[in-house]
């Protein structure tokens, strides 16, 4: 499967598929994020994101992910110059930084939830983990996709070596990070202005 | 590796395919599935309508007629027929063996198959979906429809629009990448290029009506109340989501039959598309215009000035790269040797009826007019001239038209051009009297009326119409069956056409091309037939090559595992006990399915 057609823009079919879907999820987190900028002062009860959110944390969190990043192009880096052992331990790592983040989040939600802040509370709320949830699910299907190519480098070695599916799969960690970025900005930073 | 052992005929290698082809073949029957039952649901309600005060069908039945009639031949009629003509004819006209994604390919077909089923799964349980084909908020809120009913609705689409949007990645990537040497964007044909921009409509649109179905889904099963004002929600933004989705859908029904209608009028006509640039760049600026109109659909929610003069404007606006179309179609008829066969019937009568369509559609884009007809029949009157005098008149005609490329037999004529008369005659005695209707105030979507109205006689008209159009529909299906049998024997080129699938026999090989093609113009097939003056050129005589040197894809059983999966995913919404275990059976299923694919050797 790894063979590479000849094709008419000189990039790889599942690459331009990915960036395809990219288009396709921008409109996506748009429509998301959209929806919590309508709703974030609508509330009629309930605590709302000023009254919650933890920025220290979350920060934290941010810049997990952002190194997370870094650790992918590592490992983009090191598959394009066959150094196995490097790609390896990058891939390990942005893992390792992914399974963070999930945690961050896991503990942020049940934080809130013993806040009084649940689903159903208010509108923030539900506009708050629909987002925010949309956003964690990326992250731990990219997880999955990231392990997934761990273990089968690990099993492989150096016979494997598709720099374009390597290539492909950190268009979507990045992607799933840029997206992270805007997120921690609309609903974390925009509540001090 | 190539497949040479798989069976290629028996129910086996139709659950296993990933040839284009045969997938092609897999959406058009389903598709005319669909098109038998919501040709049914449309027969339903025009006898409960064709007296006043009738008692036919119930009130809640006929909601479930008039909410199924619309989301079927939308979702599961048009979007369905327009893939069969992607899949079958994208690869043959840009000159390539494959899509770029076969197994993708077969998933998004399953996907679609088992979505479509959900949807009507209602009507078994005698819950099936009551809110209307735009599920307008609060009507799918667990208040107003504490049953199963929208949880059908929701889910269903959510399932459908999922293999839409692989779909539209999948046509993106192969129209992009996969064209053969020499084949250049502005030598790619028409249709292809309609294909070009409904693929880019559909996976930029689809993400919107996600995220609004999972919105719903979280209402109903989760109580989140985004469409509840009482918690501070809003219905508008229901209407918004779904618009903002809604609007540029109507592009993607529409497109794919306007490059159909350009394809079959040049062939006909002997004569190159008029303006095929113009056609081009008309075809980008619907698609781009296409999604600044939507609150059109929205005049009467009390938007505000600004927000109305601009969708006005928009909509003012799209309508001129529609009427470039309209008059490069009529140019390329002109002083052209027309052939009156079925096809180019259809053909002709698409750009006469969507012209028709068209212009009420003006009428809408402007807000005082538009609150005036708001919710009549005018406006039914208006869609069906656009949607089905235009898209499915202009699909019959690619039906007629490519039947013997895909089957290698011809549909009868004679059959067809009965059909086409019916279909003609009956849609506008059907719905040129819904305008008189909706001007009168007959109010859209209700199951009956009253007598004194003067309502009466234009009711009793619409459903005779309906009457013949069943008619044409039934012949249709008894033509399809009669022709696969005994129907003439089909040359690969029998209309002389000029793209690149007509210079292949009929049905075409697995591997579609020998050898693969090169393009120097655009028509080139139609330049290799015929030099500058019209007189026709010596064939050259056939290539040779080897068939069993062509590597294709192997056939695999993961797409529709996969799809499975999803479908179960979905169900479980509906099953209020063991729903949860499942959605996580689904989602297993997901998961090994996912797997077995990454590693099946393609």
């Amino acid at each position: 499967m790894s063979a590479h057609i000849v094709t008419n823009t000189g990039v790889d079919n599942r690459k331009f598929a990915m960036w395809t879907l990219i288009g396709s999820e921008c409109f996506l987190f748009g429509t998301l994020i959209t929806n919590y900028m309508i709703n974030r002062h609508r509330s009629v009860g309930g605590p709302t994101g000023p009254e919650i959110f933890d920025i220290n944390l979350t920060t934290l969190s941010t810049f997990d992910l952002l190194i997370s990043s870094v650790a992918m192009a590592m490992a983009v880096y090191y598959c394009k110059h066959k150094k196995l052992r490097a790609m390896q331990w990058s891939l390990a790592a942005v893992l390792l930084f992914g399974l963070f983040f999930l945690g961050f989040q896991w503990y942020e939600f049940h934080h809130f939830l013993s806040l009084g802040l649940g689903l159903s509370t208010n509108i923030f709320g539900a506009s708050f983990y629909i987002l925010t949830g949309c956003h964690g699910a990326h992250v731990a299907v990219g997880c999955l996709i990231i392990g997934t190519l761990l273990v089968r480098s690990l099993i492989q070695g150096e016979k494997w070596f598709d720099y374009d599916v390597v290539e492909t799969c950190g268009l979507y960690w990045h992607f799933v990070d840029v997206i992270w970025i805007i997120i921690f900005t609309v609903v974390y930073l925009f509540v001090y202005i | 590796m190539s497949n040479h052992g798989a069976p290629s005929s028996g129910l086996w290698s139709w659950i296993t395919t990933v040839d284009h082809k045969k997938i092609a073949v897999l959406y058009a029957l389903s598709a005319l599935f669909f098109f038998f039952l919501g040709g049914v649901e449309a027969m339903i309600m025009r006898t409960q309508l064709i007296v006043s005060n009738n008692d036919f069908i119930t009130a809640r039945t006929y909601n479930a007629m008039v909410t199924m009639h619309g989301t079927t031949m939308i979702f599961l009629v048009v979007m369905p027929l327009s893939a069969a003509f992607f899949n079958f004819l994208v690869p043959l006209m840009i000159g390539a063996r494959d899509v770029a994604f076969p197994r993708l390919n077969a998933l998004s077909f399953w996907i679609f198959l088992f979505g479509g089923l959900l949807l009507n799964f209602g009507f078994l349980i005698n819950e099936a979906p009551r809110g209307g084909w735009f599920g307008y908020a609060n009507l799918t809120s667990i208040q107003y429809t504490p049953d199963l009913s929208a949880d059908f609705w929701a889910m269903g689409l959510q399932v459908v629009g999922l293999a839409s949007l692989i779909a539209s990645i999948n046509f993106f990537v192969t129209i992009l990448n996969m064209r053969c040497k020499g084949m250049t964007l502005l030598k790619m044909p028409m249709f292809i290029w309609t294909t070009l921009v409904t693929q880019i409509l559909l996976f930029l649109s689809l993400p919107v009506i996600t995220v609004a179905l999972v919105m719903i889904t979280f209402d109903r099963h989760f109580g989140t109340g985004f469409f509840n004002p009482g918690t501070g929600g809003s219905v508008v933004l229901w209407q918004h989501l779904f618009w903002v989705f809604g609007h540029p859908e109507v592009y993607i029904l529409i497109l794919p039959a306007m490059g159909i209608v350009s394809e079959i009028l040049a062939t006909f006509s002997r004569k190159p598309l008029f303006g095929y640039s113009v056609m081009v760049y008309s075809s980008c600026a619907i698609g781009f215009l296409g999604f600044a109109v939507w609150a059109h659909h929205m005049f009467t929610t009390g938007m505000g000035p600004w927000a109305t003069i601009f969708f006005t404007a928009a909509t003012m606006l799209i309508a001129v790269p529609t009427g470039v179309k309209i008059f490069n179609w009529i140019s390329t008829v002109w002083g052209g040797r027309i052939q009156f066969t079925t096809a180019s019937l259809y053909g002709l009568s698409f750009v006469a009826m969507f012209t028709l369509g068209g212009l009420s559609g003006i009428m809408h884009s402007s807000q005082p007019i538009d609150t005036q007809h708001q919710d009549t029949y005018f406006v039914v009157a208006h869609f069906h001239y656009v949607l089905y005098g235009g898209a499915v008149m202009g699909l019959f005609g690619g039906i007629f038209y490519w039947f013997p490329k895909v089957t290698g037999r011809l549909l009868h004529e004679g059959m067809g051009k009965v059909q086409f008369w019916l279909f003609m005659i009956g849609f506008n005695v059907t719905f040129f009297p819904m305008h008189f209707l909706g001007v009168q105030g007959m109010p859209r979507r209700n199951y009956t009326y009253a007598a004194d109205m003067g309502w009466d006689l234009w009711n009793v008209v619409a459903t005779l119409g309906a009457y013949m159009t069943a008619v044409g529909g039934l012949l249709f299906f008894f033509n399809l069956f009669y022709s696969l049998k005994k129907g003439a024997v089909a040359s690969a080129d029998p209309w002389d056409g000029r793209t690149l699938e007509w210079s292949i026999p009929s049905p075409p090989p697995e591997y579609n091309f020998g050898i693969e093609p090169e393009v120097k113009v655009l028509d080139d097939f139609w330049a290799q037939k015929y030099d500058d003056k019209g007189t026709k050129k010596p064939s050259p005589a056939a290539p040779k090559y080897d068939p069993k040197a062509i590597h294709m894809p192997n056939p695999s059983y993961w797409p529709i595992a996969l799809a499975a999966g999803i479908t179960l995913g979905a169900a479980g919404f509906f099953l209020r006990d063991i729903g949860l275990y499942v959605s996580l059976l689904g989602v297993a299923v997901i998961l090994i399915s996912s797997y077995g694919w990454a590693y099946e050797e393609a």
